[in-house]
């Protein structure tokens, strides 16, 4: 599975909103509803999934669906 | 002096081993079903206890969003579904109440445990600091006002009181006198547990406090039984709406009872074990009946604590005798529903109080069932194993907890006829 369905996939899961809401510009604390502890259990989550670690500093900087999988991405995940 | 705020009981909701709202559970309580059976969750074969009350067949997800369900500990999940049960039983509508003025007092006897249990368990595993940002609110016991708050928009007091397996009594009682304080006019309070997970069942066994009749489990729970040998562990909620007389009058609710009286003692004597001649519950009886205005004599049910360990019956029988007298605790109809729904904890005191309150309202008495082998120390009726016609003119409710915590709650009929 690309990274990008997978992100989708547990940002769904997580955050119980639909396929055609997780679109790359969307928000997830605005637009798909997160909390703050929302966002820390899905930095936990991707952390899990891609056995990379999100330095804090890092995590607070990923505001939108866009910014996760580009970060992923620049850490070499596919 | 002004008159005292009579308080009534308007909504009821559950979750228990034998149904999974109140007209389930009590056409099983009156059918004398057990609820009891083999533990699903998870393989229990290398414990001393098999089996449990568990809850069945409720899909969560008819009731809770999916993204919140893992969020909740299962005892969050089934006290949500049974407050929203008692909410909606009472014809309450939020939108038309005062918020400030309609708090929840409900708790857990011990937590949450099951995520407590899960989340250490990763840890022991894997040795990765990856714990749950919300393990620590799932296991906090007074999540459980919180969510209902949230849910229902109850901005009024909103708290846990907590007494293991008191734990449900003492919050109605808590909210009888916030109620009767003038500082709510309606309270959404109850219990909640859900500890049918391998640290239940270890620990109670640690206790030497559950059944381990492996062979029969329907018939383990057998309070005041000569035969009986620990409680059965059991999960669910229970949920009840009261609310000031004025209130409810004023916006045309129904009202099942009264409840009249709340007494709360300690026996001071040890931490599992009840004094041998109950005097610590005897005196729950006694004020709560003093506090209700009742005699002895008004009282026709006691739904009692009986939890089919041998200290607690014998012990409990003692004292509804020194509470009632000789003769009236000979003619009171007493028994226990948790040969039926097993012993429900944290939930315990909220589900009995429900059962009192249909009791009066349907004037029946539920039976105690697996009730075969008469013991000298537990001498009283008991309603063995069927239920019976009764008209009931006040009711009392007894839960004891680990701690030597002693809660009686009494119940009249409304309007009450002496």
């Amino acid at each position: 599975m690309a990274l990008e369905d997978k992100v989708v996939d547990i940002i769904v899961d997580k955050l119980g909103v639909t396929r055609d809401q997780v679109k790359p510009e969307a928000s997830l604390i605005e637009d798909l509803g997160a909390d703050s502890i929302d966002t820390v259990d899905l930095v936990m989550t991707f952390e899990e999934e891609f056995g990379e670690s999100i330095p804090d500093e890092d995590s607070q900087k990923l505001k939108t669906v866009g910014d996760i999988i580009a970060y992923l991405k620049s850490k070499g995940k596919e | 002096m002004a008159e005292r705020i009579k308080v009534v009981v308007t909504g009821l909701g559950a979750v228990t081993p034998v149904g999974n709202n109140v007209p389930d559970t009590w056409a099983a309580l009156l059918a004398g079903r057990s609820g009891i059976a083999p533990i699903t969750r998870f393989d229990p074969t290398p414990f001393a206890t098999h089996f449990a009350g568990e809850i069945k067949n409720l899909n969560l997800e008819d009731y809770i969003p999916r993204k919140e369900i893992r969020k909740m500990d299962p005892f969050t999940h089934w006290g949500l579904i049974a407050a929203r049960e008692a909410i909606a039983d009472s014809g309450l509508d939020m939108a038309a109440e005062d918020s400030w003025r309609v708090g929840v007092i409900a708790s857990s006897g011990i937590g949450g445990l099951q995520i407590l249990q899960a989340q250490w368990g990763k840890y022991t595993e894997t040795h990765q600091i990856r714990f749950s940002p919300f393990m620590i609110p799932q296991m906090i016991t007074n999540i459980l006002p919180g969510y209902i708050a949230i849910e229902h928009h109850c901005q009024g007091p909103n708290f846990a009181v907590v007494s293991a397996c008191s734990t449900a009594t003492h919050s109605l009682g808590v909210a009888l006198d916030t109620i009767r304080a003038g500082r709510a006019d309606v309270m959404i309070a109850g219990g909640a547990e859900g500890a049918v997970c391998e640290l239940g069942i270890g620990g109670f066994n640690a206790l030497r406090a559950l059944s381990t009749r492996n062979d029969d489990p329907t018939t383990a729970s057998r309070p005041f039984d000569a035969t009986r040998d620990g409680f059965v562990l059991s999960e669910g909620a229970g949920i009840l709406v009261l609310e000031s007389e004025a209130h409810a009058l004023a916006r045309g609710a129904r009202i099942y009872c009264e409840l009249a009286g709340f007494g709360a003692t300690d026996d001071a004597h040890h931490i599992t074990a009840p004094l041998e001649d109950g005097a610590g519950a005897s005196m729950g009886m006694t004020l709560a009946m003093r506090d209700a205005g009742l005699a002895p004599s008004d009282i026709d049910y006691i739904n009692a604590h009986g939890t089919s360990t041998a200290l607690n019956d014998a012990g409990e029988t003692t004292a509804i005798k020194t509470a009632l007298g000789e003769d009236d605790a000979r003619r009171v109809a007493i028994s226990s529903t948790k040969s039926m729904t097993g012993h429900m904890l944290g939930a315990a005191g909220s589900v009995e109080s429900i059962v009192c309150a249909l009791a009066i309202r349907d004037s029946v008495i539920p039976p105690t069932i697996n009730y075969a082998n008469p013991d000298p120390a537990c001498d009283l009726d008991y309603t063995p194993n069927h239920s019976r016609p009764l008209t009931i003119r006040a009711a009392l409710n007894n839960n004891l907890g680990f701690g030597g915590h002693n809660a009686t709650l009494a119940f009249k009929a409304y309007p009450y006829n002496p």
